[in-house]
């Protein structure tokens, strides 16, 4: 099993030259925001392990917003990021892709205040990859040429399998008899080379070891400090309680022009992206719950959403919570299947209460009772909000278009049944109606 | 349960506070309401649309200010004539409605169908239904106001003219949509109008924001009135004016900020659309897809409208109780969902009926215990994650007052060859207080949408674009789910639908009307 890992390259903008960026970037796109797969600068579809990958000119409307806690607004420039996922180790991912890049990303990085002719592309970007507070993945182990294969192996049999057939006129072909006609047909196909199935790789020993310590590290560290969290416990339920009650909400609708450039990006493809900024409310208090819960979040997708969901949404590809600015912003950036609509009517319908748990900690965001009550429930509060803070993503790739979450998981259970020794007739036919 | 105080409001939660709530209810106001909202003019058979727009701004006002509109309250004798009035975002501003105002509706009001390629990639506005083909709903012909007609056969035409006559001189009129006589079939022959949402006029459902484990017909009044509390226990944006500003003293408070005169109280958004049915490619298509075998062509039709032409439902009568139906479920056409169906062998799964009202609830099903729900919230049980690809239906439910228009014939005409007479379709027409949420959504999301409830690329068989996906695969397939093997495919569907128009209105209360006339 090939595990999936992410990049996120952070750098600051020189002044003068963001138009040029805006410019260079919108020439590797074949439709507004959405890259041409082989584009001369970074020609994305090259590299067979990438998942998805993104350029953001980072630019916060909203950091206005602290004045309601009665602070000055800070000045952050503005930032380029270059996000991406991909099989196996990052570092490798950008290895390869300074390598097989270098002229593009030059280019690209060009445009960055400390960027300079002499630099080394790679040592320059590992530099600013910025580490994630959480990764989400929604299945741990499958990569983009698994995802490719099975895609070629679902079309395959989906034209191939007899449909009148079983159903009218030869009710005697059994599903089991139908399924072996299709295995040989398969076999005669990847002999042909008109079709690949390349096996799963070793999981590679030392990510398993580290993910087995973190498993085990994190309870433990919990443990060991039970007793103080039992003694803490109270203290933090009634600063919380205060804060919930006070903080301010800041929620105004969404400036019509901004969203009009956000919904340009949008629907070109089953998938859509979202990236997001917003500030970390003041105080210490915040900011270490963030922290905290940030952590937990991080251990469940670790260890217990990477197998389709996260909490009832089957919908999300990649995700990722990132502080910038030490601490002091949060990005939040994913790849989501269907239309922006369906996505917030998820997160208020669904996943309310764990978007309340991290974003609360967020200036602004609609009230919460108990940390995950109400929040995001305030529909009309919650989308202002959130569209407010949604950023456009100028370049994005997916390796994949066309491919929900969905097609990807029925398509890995065709491959898994064509592979499995021996099937009842009901497994049979369960497996043909796949199809 | 739920605390009706702390869930109100919208801007101000203090305000909120004192919200009606179930017991303590104002009562409606009837003679400020449209009677769309509460009718559907079945008795009135005949009705015509004019899409008008405006020549003499302040003679257009001075007929708005007073046009005849007929109030939702009931009358005995029942009524031989009736008028509705709406108004596009451009007709606001063509009135003279000042911006501020107009910047008070929802997004997708202000910017219009039309707008742009983004919401026409969204609604499935492609190819031929592209808005650049339009007859009308695009730039000049972007309609300012929609007057709706309603009348018996005898009293349509002199209705027509002498209203013609009265706004003459303020509009011109930019196209006439005549309809044909209410009958209960829609132009393919299925009986049409069978399933509406209720809404709640007793507004027994407390205002509040709760979770729903049962699919309900019943639905919170704002859901399709604003100024009243929708489904989340909160109030959808529309303008609140200061109560002091000229004119707006004859405007009712909003009841979530008390202190600001309400504009879209007893109003809602009014969605059109001009849908061009080819009934002959219809029957001609299943005629061939079913070699010639008269059963299998009606099976094959009934399957992808997800009711037989009688409006018999394919997943079969299951007398469920529901709340917002009529009270026995013997005999109702409604009284059903299709949580007994999960893979969609009665009822495909992309049927026309089954994706435009899924009728789901908030969680999919499960045992009702604690532990149960706790599970399923928290996606761990794989079951019902199955069965939860399709979004909370109560969300996005749609009241829908459609006439159709063009001529009738019948599958057995069509295939003897009968010549088609004119063009048919329907005149589409739903009310709703969130665009985005109910009409978009279902318009995109699950009727346009190609990934509906996990399928492999296809749209909505009757009204699909059926235009390739992004990767290049088909979409003009439709696929039947069959319990002894793969599902069996309908390939090659032809587009059987063409918008030919469309445009959002707002359908003010009678007062907000004379508002938008008289006041800036």
């Amino acid at each position: 099993m090939t595990p999936q890992s992410q990049f996120m390259v952070v750098a600051t903008i020189a002044a003068r030259w963001e138009l040029g960026l805006r410019l260079v970037l919108g020439t590797m796109n074949a439709e507004p925001g959405i890259a041409d797969p082989r584009n001369v600068l970074l020609p994305f579809g090259e590299f067979d392990r990438l998942h998805y990958a993104r350029l953001v000119i980072l630019e916060d409307a909203t950091l206005g917003d602290i004045a309601a806690h009665g602070l000055p607004t800070p000045s952050f420039q503005k930032y380029l990021v270059f996000m991406g996922d991909c099989d196996g180790p990052a570092s490798e991912m950008l290895a390869d892709l300074s390598q097989r890049a270098d002229v593009g990303l030059r280019k690209i990085f060009g445009h960055c205040d400390d960027f300079g002719a002499q630099s080394d592309v790679l040592t320059w970007m590992m530099a600013r990859d910025m580490p994630v507070a959480v990764n989400y993945v929604n299945w741990l182990g499958r990569t983009v040429r698994q995802i490719k294969q099975e895609s070629a192996l679902q079309r395959v049999l989906s034209a191939k399998v007899p449909r009148e057939a079983i159903q009218q006129t030869a009710p005697g072909v059994t599903a089991q008899q139908v399924r072996r006609d299709l295995i040989a047909f398969v076999d005669v196909e990847r002999r042909a080379g008109r079709l690949t199935l390349t096996p799963p790789e070793p999981t590679p020993f030392a990510w398993l070891l580290a993910k087995l310590f973190h498993l085990i590290a994190i309870p433990l560290v919990g443990l060991i400090a039970l007793p103080l969290i039992i003694v803490l416990l109270p203290f933090v339920v009634i600063l919380l309680r205060k804060r919930e009650k006070s903080d301010p909400e800041i929620y105004p609708r969404p400036d019509p022009q901004a969203l009009q450039e956000l919904r340009e990006l949008e629907d070109h493809d089953v998938t859509n992206q979202f990236s997001s900024v917003g500030s970390v409310k003041p105080g210490l208090f915040r900011r270490w719950l963030l922290t905290v819960v940030l952590l937990l979040t991080d251990y469940a997708c670790r260890h217990i959403f990477n197998r389709g969901h996260l909490g009832r949404v089957q919908t999300i590809h990649f995700a990722r919570w990132v502080f910038i600015d030490n601490k002091a912003r949060m990005v939040f950036a994913s790849s989501y299947d269907g239309g922006h609509e369906a996505y917030m009517d998820d997160f208020v319908n669904k996943v309310a209460w764990g978007l309340n748990l991290v974003f609360s900690n967020g200036i602004g965001w609609p009230r919460t009772d108990w940390l995950i009550k109400r929040g995001a429930r305030f529909e009309q509060r919650f989308k202002y909000f959130q569209r407010r803070h949604h950023i456009p993503s100028q370049v994005w790739y997916k390796a994949y278009p066309g491919l929900t979450l969905t097609d990807l998981k029925r398509n890995q259970h065709i491959r898994e049944g064509l592979e499995c020794a021996a099937m009842t007739d009901t497994q049979a036919l369960t497996w043909l109606r796949l199809l | 349960m739920c605390r009706d105080d702390r869930y109100a409001g919208a801007n101000l939660v203090e305000a909120a506070m004192s919200a009606p709530t179930a017991g303590n209810v104002t009562p409606l106001e009837w003679e400020d309401m449209q009677a769309l909202l509460r009718f559907g003019f079945k008795h009135l058979t005949q009705a015509s649309f004019l899409l008008l727009r405006v020549k003499d701004r302040d003679a257009a006002r001075v007929w708005l200010a007073a046009a005849p509109v007929t109030s939702a309250v009931t009358s005995k004798p029942r009524p031989s004539t009736a008028l509705q009035v709406a108004l596009t975002s451009d007709g606001l501003r063509a009135l003279g409605v000042t911006p501020d105002i107009v910047e008070g509706f929802s997004n997708e009001f202000i910017a219009g169908m039309s707008s742009d390629p983004g919401r026409a990639r969204r609604l499935g506005d492609v190819a031929a239904s592209d808005p650049s083909h339009w007859t009308w709903g695009t730039t000049k012909h972007v309609p300012h106001v929609l007057l709706m007609l309603y009348a018996t056969p005898e009293t349509l035409d002199g209705f027509q003219q002498s209203i013609q006559a009265q706004f003459g001189v303020g509009f011109e009129e930019l196209a006439c949509l005549e309809t044909s006589a209410v009958g209960s079939k829609e132009p393919f022959g299925f009986e049409d109008g069978i399933s509406q949402p209720k809404p709640d006029w007793d507004r027994e459902r407390p205002v509040c924001d709760q979770e729903q484990y049962a699919y309900s017909n019943l639905s919170c009044l704002g859901e399709f009135l604003l100024g009243y509390p929708n489904e989340y226990g909160g109030y959808t944006d529309r303008p609140l004016l200061d109560p002091q500003r000229n004119g707006a003293p004859i405007l009712p408070r909003a009841e979530d900020a008390p202190e600001k005169a309400d504009l879209g109280r007893n109003g809602s958004y009014l969605v059109m659309r001009q849908l061009s049915q080819d009934v002959h490619g219809f029957w001609r298509y299943l005629d061939q897809q079913a070699g010639g075998d008269a059963a299998l062509r009606e099976r094959l039709a009934a399957s992808m409208v997800g009711r037989t032409r009688d409006g018999e439902p394919l997943v079969g009568r299951t007398n469920e109780v529901i709340a917002g139906n009529a009270t026995k479920p013997e005999g109702d056409l409604n009284a059903f969902t299709y949580q007994s169906d999960p893979q969609g062998l009665r009822c495909p799964l992309g049927a026309h009926i089954r994706r435009s009202n899924p009728r789901n609830a908030d969680l999919p099903p499960g045992d009702p215990g604690l532990v149960s729900r706790l599970i399923r919230t928290l996606g761990f049980d794989a079951e019902a994650l199955d069965n939860d690809r399709v979004a909370s239906t109560r969300f996005h439910r749609l009241l829908r007052r459609g006439r159709k228009y063009g001529g009738q014939v019948t599958p057995e005409q069509v295939l003897i060859g009968a010549p088609a007479d004119g063009e048919s379709g329907l005149h589409f027409i739903c009310l709703g207080a969130n665009i985005a949420r109910q009409f978009e959504f279902v318009q995109g999301a699950w009727i346009a949408g190609t990934k509906f409830d996990g399928l492999d690329g296809e749209g909505d068989p009757l009204l699909g674009h059926r235009q390739p996906g992004p990767d290049g695969t088909r979409t003009d397939v439709y696929s039947i789910p069959d319990p002894n093997g793969p599902d069996r495919r309908l390939m090659a569907l032809p587009s059987f639908v063409t918008v030919r128009g469309g445009a959002y209105f707002f359908l003010p209360g009678i007062r907000a009307l004379r508002y938008l006339a008289t006041a800036g």
